[in-house]
């Protein structure tokens, strides 16, 4: 059910392979698999029917491109095409001509108004504007106070005249901001309504009074990359009621697929423009058509995993480690509890995986990944000595006894995990050597390296049940390498790579052109 | 960031990926073989609530005569879902669409496929929407003749079955000897102040003695906004420090609670998102903290009815860390359709036990199945 449209495609075109172009029938059998991939991201059915029509024209009579399988090929299009809905032409805030400028928050409840606002300040004021907080939800019980924190937080001045919890008029409160605003010279307004529902009449007619009032240079309509096959109606009906022109797409730090972000860029054309991910302040960033494609498509989102990874993992530790990978030092246990917990600090671990490209294929054994596990297995590494940690060869029987002993684990434990551990340290060693992809397999297309280097190990365990499945991936491979072969002479590896050591395509794809 | 530091946070994720999730597989394995030990473990917290107290949300008698005459008197629930069926009228599309659809002379391939679309858009789910059609398929095509009332009957019973009409949906609000317990999770935004100060209201308008417990302590002013409206109907809020550890105000909630010899203690959680592991293993804490008094009586996973897919995540997720007894579903009255709890109730079994259908504070209701599809359907 949560297989990506890369896995299902993949499975659509296992018999379609070495076609010369991509005949009606073969647009037809994806079809159904973008059309099921995109409804479970969320994306409006009346969206997603135009999308199809749009790709299946654009797909018609491709000639199949030599580096990419038709399944390749066919994700190529979508993407393109989602890109293009969402991205269309990037545009800044606009700013009055004669200051203040006006920004008007609208949206449904709970879409994430009052904290935006207090991000949008922020952001506002590091680029030198003078901001200034108006608090038009009146409606909402101490949603006012709440402006005023956060307000206070962002460092932003916020003009509550009126107590709220039902008390006061906010058209009244927009007019009197902006009279306020000029009169203290601040140069941007922005104002937070409540929240409401698109079908309310009398609240639509009191946020178009508010428009009328303050006569915004950007109105913003907020809406929460959770949100279903309702956003459509709700976007339309705020269109009608206030009208907006631009969207924020707020909450994208959350696991959904925000295919809303679609629908409602379709569906308006209004573009969305800023990506809103996170409770702190500073979590907020103009808007990225490309990932937002990618997250749709369960592509992956490796840029946001970069992210992540620069958050948690400390510089001179990362360099250590190439380091080491680079003069072919053995990799320890201390080594491997350092990754362990600097990917810890990242979060989850399926998570993580699943946001490695291609991980599709494995999906249900990162489902079932304990993240306790890695609890598990630091207490074992812990309860080792030093010496024991640099080189795992003197563990005898007596050692790892006590070693289960100190971790509350049993002596199998501990021979599965050192056992596990010469696997990964044969595989980075052969990397080091300059293997490259062989020995790494991991590295073209993560999924089926995932499920190698796991696999070894696993193979035993899971031969009985998962069968020829090893097999399987042969021919992807192939042709993936194929592309990558096709492409090495194009793009240079990157200056300090080992030799033959290649970005999978995927990962390649998503890095900005300056650093591929 | 460049490449090659990329790859060596790839790698170290496959490393650590490999050693650790293989580990699973034979813990996994473990687990499993001592498996019929553990549930003994969890039926008891279940069954354990002491002289069986469970009381359903719509009590016939409910006479609110309730509290000062300061204070607001809330609408006893009884009459609150047929006063708010109005409103879902505005959110019916699904049970109305589906029999103007199904009347038609001829049911070919396009009109199963709106039969479909129908569904897909209010969030239903592809999956279980692809079982409805092939049920409601093969129902239909044995029908003698389509008349409008068998097809109504027959529609009625499908959407009765989706929703799972034997399920408890009652709340339990009644322990022995201690308040009972009602912790109320979810994402940001869905609306658990909200619902926290609406069901307080509830309580109250039944003759219970409420104590709020301000565990959100993130959300700025989140106290103040419970506070306001603990204050309308006369329950007290216990809070804490801005930014202190919502576990500990969770259980000196709960200790009041015990001291004051109050009848329900409703704890109010932050809004978080269910992939932030810190997060969730806050809301465990809480949970964890809070036990030490005794059961946790009710667990309410508060869900907006304009989430889509995602809620399954969502629900799954919570239902893991805290172990959810029902869902809250807001937000019903707008156009959205909050088809994913037909999703989430088939897949964890947790039913919708009450429904937010408006902004009023006695906008909340039971949740009854029967009425809520007729609702659907007759608009």
């Amino acid at each position: 059910m949560f297989a990506t449209l890369q896995d299902r495609l993949a499975a659509t075109f296992k018999n379609l392979r070495g076609k010369g172009k991509l005949t009606d029938a073969d647009i037809d059998a994806t079809a159904r698999e973008i059309r099921v991939a995109l409804l479970e991201a969320d994306v409006a059915l009346p969206v997603v029917k135009d999308f199809i029509e749009a790709v299946r024209a654009r797909a018609r009579g491709v000639e199949v491109h030599q580096a990419l399988n038709p399944a390749q090929q066919i994700i190529k299009i979508v993407n393109d095409e989602l890109i293009e809905i969402l991205g269309g032409e990037t545009r800044r805030l606009r700013f009055a001509k004669n200051p203040p400028s006006v920004i008007m928050l609208a949206g449904l409840q709970g879409s994430g108004k009052t904290t935006l606002a207090g991000k949008l300040a922020h952001w506002l004021r590091a680029q030198g504007h003078q901001p200034v907080l108006v608090a038009a939800d009146l409606q909402r019980p101490n949603a006012v106070t709440q402006l005023q924190v956060v307000g206070e937080r962002a460092g932003v001045p916020v003009f509550a005249p009126e107590p709220g919890n039902g008390v006061g008029n906010p058209v009244d409160v927009a007019r009197r901001a902006i009279e306020h605003a000029k009169q203290k010279m601040y140069d941007v307004v922005i104002v937070d309504t409540a929240g409401r529902l698109g079908i309310d009449q009398a609240l639509m007619q009191q946020a178009a009074d508010i428009r009328d009032a303050v006569n915004p240079d950007e109105t913003l309509f907020v809406v929460d990359a959770m949100v279903g096959q309702d956003a459509v109606n709700t976007a339309q009906a705020f269109l009608d009621g206030v009208g907006f022109d631009g969207v924020v797409l707020t909450k994208l730090d959350g696991d959904a697929r925000g295919g809303a972000a679609l629908s409602v860029a379709k569906v308006t054309g209004r573009q969305v423009m800023f990506a809103s991910a996170g409770e702190k302040l500073d979590e907020f960033d103009t808007f990225h058509p490309d990932r937002m494609a990618s997250r749709i498509l369960g592509m992956g989102d490796v840029l946001t995993l970069i992210e992540q990874a620069e958050k948690a993992f400390d510089k001179d530790q990362a360099e250590e480690m190439a380091g080491k990978f680079g003069r072919g030092e053995d990799f320890t246990f201390e080594d491997f509890l350092a990754q362990m917990e600097s990917v810890r600090k990242m979060g989850s671990m399926s998570k993580l995986l699943g946001m490695l490209p291609g991980m599709g294929q494995m999906r249900e054994q990162i489902e079932n990944i304990d993240e306790r596990e890695i609890d598990r297995v630091t207490a074992i590494i812990k309860s080792m000595t030093p010496a024991e940690r640099r080189d795992h060869k003197i563990l005898n029987g007596s050692r790892r006894s006590r070693i289960a002993r100190g971790s509350g684990s049993t002596v199998t434990d501990v021979n599965g995990l050192v056992e596990r551990f010469v696997e990964a340290q044969k595989m980075m060693r052969q990397l080091a050597a300059g293997g490259g992809m062989p020995g790494m397999p991991g590295i073209p297309g993560m999924g089926r390296g995932g499920k190698k280097s796991k696999g070894k190990a696993q193979a035993r365990q899971a031969a009985a049940k998962k069968g020829g499945k090893s097999r399987s991936g042969n021919p992807a491979k192939r042709a993936q390498q194929q592309a990558l072969a096709a492409r090495q002479p194009g793009d240079g590896a990157p200056l300090d790579l080992p030799e033959d050591f290649e970005l999978p395509a995927e990962l390649k794809n998503l890095l900005p052109p300056g650093q591929r | 960031m460049d490449p090659f530091t990329l790859i060596v946070i790839v790698i170290a994720l496959v490393v650590v990926a490999a050693v650790v999730g293989s580990v699973t597989l034979l813990g996994g394995r473990r687990r499993k073989s001592s498996l019929p030990a553990a549930p003994p473990q969890d039926l008891p917290t279940l069954q354990d609530v002491p002289g069986g107290g469970v009381e359903v949300l719509e009590p016939e008698t409910a006479a609110p005569e309730t509290a000062e005459p300061t204070l607001d008197r809330p609408e006893a629930p009884a009459t609150r879902l047929a006063r708010l069926r109005g409103r879902l009228s505005r959110s019916q599309g699904i049970g109305r669409g589906l029999l103007s659809l199904l009347s038609r002379d001829k049911l070919d391939e396009s009109t199963w496929e709106e039969v479909e679309d129908t569904l897909l858009t209010a969030d239903v789910g592809v999956g279980p929407t692809q079982e409805l059609v092939a049920r409601l398929r093969a129902r239909v095509n044995g029908l003698d003749d389509r008349t409008p009332d068998g097809l109504r009957t027959l529609l009625r019973e499908e959407l009765l079955a989706l929703i799972g009409p034997d399920t408890d949906r009652s709340l339990t609000t009644h322990a022995d000897g201690r308040p009972a317990v009602v912790l109320v999770v979810g994402v940001n935004g869905t609306g658990k102040t909200t619902t926290v100060g609406k069901l307080a209201r509830v309580l109250v308008a039944e003759d219970r003695s409420v104590l709020l417990g301000a565990a959100d302590t993130f959300r700025a002013a989140a106290a103040d906004q419970l506070t306001t409206w603990g204050v309308r109907v006369g329950a007290p809020t216990v809070r804490g420090p801005e930014a202190g550890d919502p576990a500990s105000v969770a259980f000196d909630a709960v200790q009041q609670g015990i001291d004051g010899g109050y009848d329900v203690v409703l704890l109010d959680t932050a809004g978080r998102l269910q992939n932030k592991v810190g997060l969730m293993d806050e809301l465990g804490k809480i949970k964890r903290v809070v036990e030490k008094h005794g059961p946790v009586d009710e667990v309410l996973l508060v869900l907006d009815a304009t989430t889509g897919q995602n809620g399954m995540v969502q629900a799954r997720v919570f239902s893991e860390v805290v172990d959810v007894t029902g869902i809250v579903l807001t937000k019903l009255d707008g156009t959205a359709k909050g088809g994913i709890v037909v999703a989430v109730q088939r897949e964890l079994g947790v039913p919708v036990k009450l429904i937010g259908l408006g902004e009023g504070p006695d906008d909340l209701a039971p949740f009854d199945p029967e009425a809520f599809v007729d609702a659907l359907i007759e608009g």
